[in-house]
């Protein structure tokens, strides 16, 4: 495996170990591994991503075990990535989700690798994406990734998935507030885990009529003001919804148990439900092409960015110019318009080259 | 080209492996190995060797540390490195041991492959140095 082709090759071929030495150097951007999944590209868009995000403790890598235990009782692959935050101070992390994915030890074809946020602001959202290329060239039907809801860089990895199940556990009603103007918006299909806790009637009570306040969908803008419209009518049964049916995707919600595997099967029927609209309604096609532009957006920032940092270093590194900010000689204005402006004037002259010639 | 930043980091695999409850050096390691910024996925308690195998191989760790305290090291070391060999994962990933492992028995480890064992009283700047030294190079 000491060539990039052979690698490629080894991993269209199958080779469990080519596949994780792909990721591998998807995550450590070593030399080559544009030219990679460059490659990757020709081999993938067969594989249904489903992506899994909730707080901690939510019950999501036991979820996400269920669920890959019971795709594989259907005879399908499963490709599993999962997501840890890592260390601000040390860069190190404990990637803990592997211990509750029990029920599909010892087969293989379950690929579960676990990834933690190395890099720079994007790194990982594009680090996934290429990881599930990886998996979906080496040939997996689904595949999961799961992450902690915790943010937008969290909103921007879950992105990468075809359809996103936000998982509630019971009583977190006060939660369901914080959480609004985040990941509950990007949510395709609930998911009211631990459903047998006391608790959850309300929480899918609560869900419920929020689905029912935003029209259909929730990301519709409905935003800060239709939290307090739930706040104001908390007993509010819900039943009332001459307005909410709109075509579109109607976000269900499911109630499991992951720890027994109840409504593992309701599940993943609401995923193939969601899956079939996609597609028929072409809003999979305009997702594809969202992630594309996305994904070439986030490579062009991270190519200049590195452009500036060799700047910056020829400049005498960040260090001595923040220097000279304290000490009151210039500001940060005006160092980015000086290292930016030659940047600027190459470009121009380029064009200009490019009309003449 | 200058764009390709590297951001190598080293994956541990923090593993306890059959019948042995006894984790707390396992996770005393496995917060030591985070702070020194390794990236540390641990493996849980009860894993059969094939368990340990398949995690190694999917995860591409550059370490593996298998933490035995239940002295069935001569019959579950092996198997582990057999299953190494089989996906070709044997020859680039470090393999450490710790835990309670008699002197009698090193020789035999080693000659498995098993590139270093750390027993009780060692250090962790120790253990974190010598993965540092040899965690190897890919």
């Amino acid at each position: 495996m000491s060539s990039d082709e052979d690698l490629l090759e080894a991993l269209l071929a199958g080779e469990h170990r080519a596949l994780a030495r792909v990721i591998s150097k998807i995550e450590n951007r070593s030399p080559g591994y544009r030219d990679l999944v460059s490659e990757l590209y020709a081999h993938t868009g067969e594989a249904d991503v489903i992506g899994i995000t909730g707080s901690p403790g939510a019950g999501k890598s036991t979820l996400v075990d269920k669920l890959a235990e019971t795709y594989r009782d259907r005879g399908e692959t499963v490709g599993v990535i999962a997501i840890d935050p890592s260390s601000p101070f040390t860069g190190g992390a404990v990637l803990g989700d592997r211990i509750r994915m029990a029920s599909t030890v010892g087969d293989m074809d379950v690929f579960v690798r676990s990834m933690s946020a190395r890099g720079t602001l994007g790194g990982l959202s594009t680090a996934t994406a290429d990881a599930v290329k990886a998996m979906d060239a080496f040939g997996k039907e689904k595949i999961i990734i799961e992450t902690v809801g915790a943010g937008q860089n969290e909103i921007d990895i879950v992105r990468t998935a075809d359809t996103v199940a936000v998982l509630v556990p019971p009583g977190s009603g006060d939660d369901i507030q914080t959480l609004k103007a985040g990941i509950l918006e990007i949510a395709d299909v609930f998911v009211v885990n631990k459903a047998d806790r006391p608790g959850s009637d309300r929480t899918v009570q609560e869900l419920r009529d929020m689905i029912q306040l935003g029209g259909g969908g929730i990301g519709g803008g409905g935003g800060h003001h239709s939290q307090e419209v739930i706040d104001a009518h908390d007993d509010w049964d819900g039943e009332t919804d001459d307005e909410g049916e709109t075509a579109g995707w109607t976000t269900p919600i499911v109630e499991t148990v992951a720890t027994k595997a109840e409504g593992v099967d309701d599940l993943i029927s609401e995923f193939a439900n969601h899956r079939t609209y996609l597609v028929d309604s072409g809003e999979h096609a305009e997702q594809v092409r969202g992630r594309y532009a996305e994904e070439i957006r986030t490579l062009l920032r991270e190519d200049v960015h590195a452009l500036l940092e060799d700047r910056l270093a020829d400049r005498g590194g960040i260090d001595d110019l923040a220097e000279s900010v304290r000490r009151g000689e210039t500001d940060p204005y005006s160092i980015a318009g000086e290292l930016l402006d030659p940047v600027e004037d190459c470009l121009d002259e380029l064009e200009t080259n490019g009309e003449n010639g | 080209m200058s764009s390709e930043q590297e951001q190598e980091s080293i994956r541990c695999l923090v593993a306890k492996v059959g019948l042995d409850g006894h984790d707390r050096g396992a996770h005393v390691i496995a917060r030591a190995f985070r702070d020194a910024g390794f990236e540390v996925i641990y493996s849980g308690l009860h894993k059969a060797p094939e368990e340990i195998v398949q995690a190694t191989v999917q995860e591409d760790v550059d370490v593996l540390g298998i933490s035995i305290l239940s002295g069935a090291h001569d019959t579950l070391v092996p198997k582990i490195m057999d299953g190494l060999e089989e996906y070709g994962a044997k020859e680039d990933t470090l393999v450490l041991a710790g835990g309670v492992i008699p002197d009698e028995d090193r020789a035999e480890l080693e000659a498995q492959g098993v590139s270093a064992i750390f027993g009780p009283g060692t250090s962790i700047e120790e253990t974190i140095e010598f993965v540092r030294e040899n965690a190897p190079e890919r």
